[in-house]
């Protein structure tokens, strides 16, 4: 959907149709959506997301998780944890869903432009943030060095392994990737995501960080890059609440003065850091 | 030997120690190499030595009965693996697995322990830095423990 169709229709769907499936871990799914009927392509930001509709069932706020660059199709990473996800994760090939926008703030790749890219991810966090690993990855000469961290319970909760593996090939790019739990066969990093940093090639003073995870995992990754010296202004987090309208009329997704469908879902540290440090808002 | 006084001094755990300390510790220390596969300590063992890691990865495995070896962390360049060795009853906890290939320098506990308790000025120098790495080590386990992954509320 469009700039001009969402300003015009926001809260009607359009019906996509599911493309492909893909099973990432034993509860996540990727799934690809495609306009139906010659519709319009669909451009999004990286780090915008949708609303998508399995009819019958409910609606959800997904964040997109593929690449800009093609905008003949509309990709989501999922995990199954209640009736709409689930429902939404079975989808077969050639089954419709309703999709609403792309909306919200996306990550500040033009910020980042000249800059190191570091970013933080945990769990279903690297979702959001695929797409800016495939903005920069196509628009190379546009950025330094390009740093992922990414952690997970364990090897088998790891999203997108073979794109990680190719990711870290890319000149100028380091992945780094760690499990709280590894098995014999893992011979990769064991502990939480912040343990990375002494391993990371960082180079703060010219750096953007984007970080996406649980909450009280971006908080702790967000003090040890501060402890590191990055500046609250240089730290992006995506949060996720419960929207509902998604174009900030309902206040489901209040934060603080914050509506963060329409405000974010991302925002920087220097904003939403004091929120964090609270037990509930 | 002056080879491993400048690895030694260029390692973050014995950053900024008194140029006098480090000829001390590099008295104590020597260049090792293990296999990927092989143990570099197993649980139950004198821990008359530590590591500094310059290539590789060691991870920290605990043995459990009926069950695989669980992997809780691993240690890699740069880094000290061991403590054991400062503390009575100077035994290993805990399994040191080689992941994979690992170039380390061993420091030789007993030899340092013996100049600690000579020179109480170096002994806490080294208990300090030591100090730091279980602190460390401790926030990691408790980031384990309450599963910053999950979404849980």
């Amino acid at each position: 959907m469009n700039s001009a169709a969402i300003a015009l229709e926001p809260m009607m769907p359009q019906t996509h149709s599911v493309r492909e499936v893909i099973k990432e871990t034993p509860d996540t799914f990727t799934l690809t959506l495609q306009p139906e009927n010659g519709a319009p392509e669909s451009s999004f930001q990286p780090g915008q997301f949708s609303m998508l509709w399995v009819y019958g069932i409910g609606e959800l706020p997904i964040s997109i998780s593929g690449d800009p660059g093609k905008q003949d199709r509309l990709v989501y990473t999922v995990r199954s944890v209640g009736k709409a996800t689930n429902a939404f994760v079975s989808q077969k090939p050639g089954a419709g869903i309703g999709v609403r926008g792309p909306f919200g703030t996306g990550w500040p790749v033009d910020v980042a432009r000249g800059h190191d890219l570091v970013i933080v991810a945990g769990g279903i966090g690297l979702a959001p943030l695929r797409p800016v690993i495939y903005h920069v990855l196509s628009h190379r000469a546009e950025y330094d060095r390009l740093v992922v961290l990414y952690g997970a319970r364990s090897p088998r909760d790891l999203l997108y392994r073979k794109e990680l593996a190719s990711w870290a090939r890319q000149r100028e790019t380091q992945v780094l990737i760690t499990v709280d739990y590894g098995g014999l066969s893992w011979r990769n990093h064991v502990g939480v995501v912040t343990t990375l940093f002494k391993y990371a090639r960082l180079r703060p003073a010219q750096s953007v960080a984007m970080l996406c995870g649980p909450e009280i995992m971006m908080r702790f990754v967000a003090r040890d890059l501060e402890a590191h010296g990055f500046g609250r202004s240089q730290i992006y987090l995506s949060m996720e609440r419960n929207m509902k309208c998604a174009v900030g009329f309902c206040g489901h997704c209040q934060y603080g003065p914050h509506f963060i469908c329409k405000d974010g879902p991302v925002f920087t540290y220097e904003q939403i850091g004091p929120m964090l440090d609270k037990y509930e808002i | 030997m002056e080879n491993l006084e400048r690895i030694i001094a260029e390692c973050p755990f014995f950053a900024g120690l008194d140029h006098a300390y480090l000829d001390l510790i590099v008295g104590c220390a020597s260049n090792v190499r293990f296999e990927a596969g092989s143990y570099v300590f197993k649980e139950g063992t004198p821990a008359d030595t530590f590591y500094l890691i310059r290539e590789g990865k060691v991870a920290i495995e605990i043995f459990a009965p009926q069950r695989k070896p669980i992997i809780v962390s691993t240690v890699g360049e740069g880094e000290i693996v061991g403590w054991s060795w400062l503390l009575p009853p100077y035994v290993w906890k805990f399994h040191g697995h080689a992941v994979q290939s690992v170039r380390a320098i061993a420091l030789d506990g007993k030899c340092l322990r013996a100049k600690c308790e000579e020179n109480h000025d170096l002994g806490y120098e080294i208990l300090k830095r030591v100090v730091q790495i279980v602190e460390h080590r401790l926030d990691e386990a408790r980031f384990q423990q309450v599963d910053v992954y999950s979404v849980q509320r």
